[in-house]
């Protein structure tokens, strides 16, 4: 009695997000912006919901592959470019220097 | 100076080392920025090489093509000369070296076409509100209305690494983030490619918390679904 009691005050708590609405507030639970009743709930479905545990740990693992995708390469003749606009700078900022000195 | 014989905490021998080039570049802000303003190239080289590819990545959410995009991060690097000068610290160098490319990068992109403004485009804007999931997943009616009608499946703790050891699934993920709208791949180009922090890209895009949220979600979504088939019909 008093376990069927729990079990229907956990599913009537649960209840109030379906796994739609609780897919949609998965980036918000992870940014840490939903509001304490509604981390409450979520984590309520969550904790009765395995299709939305999975669901929230495949956005996780899809950050963590994101994450982890290989820089984009820099072509060696647009850093060449680069260096020599560089020193050119610097010989305009140093003679701009020794002029304005004498 | 440190006056410490007994290396105690075990920690303190490491702190205690020099700090590699890179780490000066992410840690010591004011250093980095008193260098660039001095003009050493060393410093200069390490800073490019740390950055570029990340400017790469988020150009190319602006101009249409690679070629326009190195261009733009060439001119982001002699905007950040001539700006160097001048900058103050009021953002983080990131932050400030960031808006230096999406400034440029828009220009280019208005130029070339591409890039319109944060909600003007149809295109851009299309499909930022409403949910990022479609109703077919859902179960309509009923009881179970709003629960999934294909549970999702558990992906395997290495499925990151599985994923981009396939270079199918690697092509696959780089032209989901391609087809983005523009300000959602901004957004996780920015967030979760290159890892910078959510109050950072509000910054650099000019946009607000909860449209970073938005956008990043769609984003993360269709992201997913595209990596789906690849870890879990063990594709890869």
């Amino acid at each position: 009695m008093d376990r069927n009691f729990k079990q229907q005050l956990m599913a009537y708590m649960a209840g109030n997000f379906t796994c739609r609405e609780t897919a949609e507030l998965i980036t918000d639970y992870l940014e840490g912006s939903l509001t304490l009743t509604q981390r409450l709930r979520f984590q309520m479905h969550m904790g009765l919901c395995f299709a939305c545990r999975n669901y929230l740990r495949q956005i996780k693992y899809t950050v963590a592959t994101l994450r982890k995708l290989p820089s984009e390469p820099v072509p060696a003749q647009v850093r060449e470019e680069l260096m020599k606009r560089f020193r050119n700078w610097k010989q305009e900022q140093s003679s701009q220097a020794s002029s304005s000195d004498s | 100076m440190s006056f410490c014989v007994w290396p105690w905490p075990p920690g303190l021998l490491f702190s205690l080392a020099v700090p590699t080039l890179q780490e000066t570049i992410q840690l010591d802000e004011t250093g980095l920025v008193q260098a660039l303003q001095r003009g050493d190239e060393a410093v200069f080289s390490a800073v490019m090489d740390w950055y570029s590819g990340s400017l790469l990545r988020l150009a190319m959410a602006y101009v249409p093509s690679r070629a326009v995009a190195e261009e733009v991060v060439q001119e982001t690097w002699m905007g950040v000369l001539e700006g160097i000068g001048r900058f103050e610290g009021r953002s983080s160098f990131k932050t400030w070296l960031f808006r230096i490319l999406t400034n440029r990068a828009k220009t280019r992109g208005t130029r070339e076409r591409r890039y319109e403004p944060f909600g003007l485009a149809g295109s851009d804007s299309e499909g930022d509100e409403g949910p990022s999931l479609e109703d077919s997943l859902f179960v309509a009616e009923g009881s179970g209305k709003g629960h999934w009608i294909d549970p999702p499946q558990g992906w395997e703790p290495d499925t990151p690494e599985r994923a981009l050891l396939s270079k199918e699934c690697r092509m696959a993920i780089e032209e989901a983030i391609n087809g983005l709208p523009d300000n959602q791949r901004q957004v996780i180009t920015l967030r979760d490619v290159e890892g910078v922090s959510a109050e950072e890209v509000c910054n650099i895009l000019t946009i607000s918390e909860t449209n970073q949220r938005v956008l990043l979600h769609r984003a993360r979504t269709k992201v997913r679904r595209v990596l789906d088939p690849y870890v879990h019909g063990g594709k890869t």
